[in-house]
């Protein structure tokens, strides 16, 4: 029988999974909105994800919530820790989702301009910021004896933190071109489908550069892993998917190559869950003093409560979620109705 | 400036820029429910173009309540992180409902009402709304329980140097919970009736889609009434004897009731004093206090004289706040009245300059929302968890004083920025009036 902080550890590895499929492709698009230069691409990059993107932020709350209700010392500890960059995200969060809103407004180029930026920047900005703190976890921050913080803000921009930043950046470039695939046609999927082949290669090779450097900076993390199994399926899931997504480029299966990526996201976020488990934040002063599954979890009553409400709501979410993306399926047409 | 300080601020600046929009969004999603469903159900035009008009207003109402409610979800780990290690074994569950039953309800579905009127049948679009309206009402009554319970806890007991959740219902149910859920739920009825009613009367003013507009006024000015009584009565009313009963501290200060009595006065009017505790250029009416709050007009109330000097909250702030809320709350009965006893008259057409003050009227039930709010979190302090832990001892530790100077600063540009632009681009929509349906 696995324990309740199990269930709880998978769970929020679960909520960010889908966090990162679902705002990944968005936000990917975001950065995307960057390059793209006629106004009626721009509405389609927009629209694509209008109908979709504030659900998909959802997931970052629940998993925000999630995480205050099972391990509240991991909430408390790494939101203070990460104080500055985490007053930077919420800056960027905001001016991104109100950008959708306030865009196509004003009939005037450079207030559109001003908004393009605010998105795009806003998107890659969130992007760098989120993976590269997913970086620092890995790697574990300098927590001391009391489980206290003791390093600073620009201790969070060390090597490794920056090369897991980027790979996870461009892992999201390539799920939002992707994304866009299915939702393009013509010259706009073409460009599409060159930035989703670019941004492939990029992630093998920062991924492969991430992985050495784990050795150098975290290598704690491989230990006892070859022995596990789960380790191997989803290793085996990476590199399928990995292998699968220029194949299904080629052969024009979007949503296969969609479903692929999204398979990839989930295979490397979980092969970085299973390599820290039981530990969720890793000290690198003292791996004794790490937070773990067991030292900073809720009461057992309390996860216990939290998985039968979790039991009951999330299985009607992902059933009207697959639902609203089923309304929406299928190229971008722009009406009345669009932003 | 001391970092507690600096912390509180914060939370006060962020959280009240916030309360700003979820009590529009839920008040005017449930009109539009019934909006939407006059137009689904009696096939009528009129109605599908205010859906469309007023649902496109709801979603930039919506949007600033996500943009600025993500914050509040990251701020008590942030900010107060030794409260978060304290209470987390009990607050995180309400937030993680919220974000399960609630968030991905109304967010999911609002795609699909502003997006999808084309795109599935007319009942599916209603249930749309619907579910929009459901999922911002179980969003704040989640919220609420997280309130409640540092309002007044139950259902724990403290352990391991935390309080410990020993009874899910107990805590979520606590004393204050439901006299707070309804309380909010019909101040946010009100602010959505008011946004609806001002804006109509503008069209009616303007001259612009008068008959659809007319429909919408009337709709929003007897929905208006209807909950601004129910407010006062019997659901104030409740709240009201509840506080008396489980934070008299609170009672006492947002009374302005300064030394225990029996036969306790309401003021009327009055301005606080702090040192010593006073009540100045008063005007009273004796008895009453003791009989609303306990059906005895001799019943003796604690005055702020029974409490320790370092559990008493602002006595100022508190009182005022709660004083302009109540006037506001009468307001908002006799204007809707007014217009009620002309629509019945039907001369309310004619009557621009009170059409003119419904338009003013927009911002008042926000106001009042954001008084009473003032009135129930200050009232509470110097308790972040009422007698279990102190403001004082709750924020976090590794954050200095001058991380959050800046980061208030950058909220406060921030905020003025999209509050600025919001105006804008709301009174742009109102001023384009509703677009025909081409059918």
């Amino acid at each position: 029988m696995i324990d309740l902080n199990t269930i709880w550890f998978i769970l929020i590895s679960v909520l960010i999974i889908g966090y990162a499929i679902l705002d990944g492709f968005d936000l990917g698009v975001g950065i995307l909105h960057l390059f793209t230069k006629e106004e009626s691409e721009k509405r389609i990059n927009i629209n694509a994800i209008g109908p979709v993107w504030d659900g998909n932020e959802v997931w970052l709350l629940t998993a925000g919530g999630a995480l205050f209700a099972a391990f509240p010392l991991v909430y408390a500890t790494v939101f203070s820790a990460f104080y500055l960059a985490l007053m930077l995200l919420l800056t960027a969060l905001i001016l991104r989702a109100v950008s959708f809103e306030f865009r196509g407004k004003i009939m005037s180029v450079s207030y559109k301009k001003l908004w393009d930026y605010l998105f795009g920047f806003g998107s890659l900005f969130i992007s760098l910021l989120l993976t590269i703190a997913f970086g620092n976890i890995l790697k574990g921050i300098p927590l001391n004896e009391n489980k206290l913080y003791e390093g600073t803000f620009l201790s969070l921009l060390n090597p490794y933190a920056i090369a897991v930043g980027l790979t996870g950046t461009v892992l999201f470039i390539m799920h939002g071109a992707i994304y866009m695939t299915m939702k393009t046609n013509g010259l706009h999927q073409q460009r599409m489908i060159k930035w989703a082949t670019a941004s492939w290669m990029a992630f093998v090779i920062l991924y492969f550069i991430s992985t050495l450097l784990t050795f150098f900076y975290a290598n704690f993390l491989f230990e006892n892993l070859t022995k596990n199994m789960l380790f191997w399926i989803f290793f085996i899931l990476l590199l399928a998917s990995i292998l699968y997504i220029p194949v299904g480029l080629k052969n024009q299966k979007y949503f296969l190559t969609f479903i692929s990526s999204s398979l990839l996201i989930t295979s490397v976020i979980a092969l970085s869950a299973i390599s820290l488990f039981p530990k969720l934040v890793p000290s690198s002063i003292n791996l004794d003093y790490s937070l773990t599954a067991y030292n900073s979890s809720s009461s057992q009553y309390t996860l216990k409560t939290m998985l039968i409400i979790a039991s009951i709501g999330m299985p009607v979410v992902i059933a009207y979620t697959i639902f609203i993306y089923k309304v929406f399926k299928g190229k971008v047409i722009i009406s009345k109705d669009s932003y | 400036m001391d970092a507690v300080l600096l912390a509180r601020l914060q939370f006060a600046l962020t959280v009240g820029f916030h309360f700003i929009f979820p009590p529009l969004s839920i008040g005017l999603a449930w009109l539009l429910v019934i909006i939407e469903a006059l137009g689904w159900k009696r096939n009528d035009d009129s109605y599908i173009m205010l859906g469309n008009f007023f649902g496109k207003i709801l979603g930039l109402i919506f949007a600033m309540g996500v943009a600025t409610g993500i914050v509040m979800e990251f701020q008590f780990g942030t900010n107060w992180s030794e409260y978060s290690k304290f209470v987390g074994d009990i607050f995180g569950a309400p937030l993680a409902a919220e974000g399960i039953f609630a968030f991905f309800l109304e967010s999911t579905f609002l795609g699909l009402y502003i997006f999808g009127r084309n795109k599935v049948s007319k009942g599916v679009h209603w249930f749309s709304i619907l579910m929009v309206a459901l999922g911002s009402t179980i969003s704040a009554f989640w919220i609420l329980v997280a309130n409640s319970w540092q309002q007044t806890p139950a259902g724990y007991v403290i352990r391991n140097g935390r309080a410990e959740l020993v009874d899910f219902w107990a805590a979520v149910f606590n004393p204050s919970t439901l006299p707070r859920f309804f309380h909010t739920f019909a101040a946010s009825l009100i602010c959505g009736g008011f946004l609806v009613m001002g804006i109509s009367a503008y069209l009616i003013i303007k001259n612009k889609q008068i008959d659809a507009a007319k429909k919408s006024f009337k709709l929003a000015l007897i929905f208006s009434l209807i909950v601004s009584l129910l407010q006062v009565f019997p659901i104030g009313h409740e709240h009201g004897r509840q506080v008396a009963r489980t934070q008299p501290e609170k009672f006492a200060a947002i009374q302005g009731l300064y030394t225990t009595q029996s036969g306790a006065p309401i003021a009327i009017f009055a301005i606080p004093f702090s040192k010593p505790p006073e009540l100045k250029a008063k005007i009273e009416i004796p008895g009453l206090l003791s009989w609303l709050a306990f059906g005895d007009i001799n019943a003796e109330i604690k005055g702020i004289n029974e409490f320790p000097e370092d559990e008493i909250p602002p006595l100022f702030l508190t009182f005022v706040s709660y004083h302009n809320m109540v006037l506001l709350g009468i307001y908002f009965i006799f204007i809707t009245a007014i217009g009620t006893y002309f629509l019945w008259k039907k001369k309310i057409w004619d009557k621009r300059k009170l059409l003119k003050i419904y338009v003013w009227s927009i911002p008042l039930p926000v106001l009042a929302s954001e008084l009473g709010w003032i009135a129930a979190e200050v009232g509470r302090q110097p308790w972040i968890v009422y007698k279990l832990l102190k403001t004082q001892d709750a924020v976090s530790i590794t954050v200095s004083a001058n991380e959050i100077l800046f980061s208030i600063i950058l909220f406060a540009i921030i905020y003025l920025l999209l509050f600025s632009l919001f105006i804008y681009v709301l009174v742009n929509k109102v001023k384009h009036g509703p677009e025909p349906i081409n059918s």
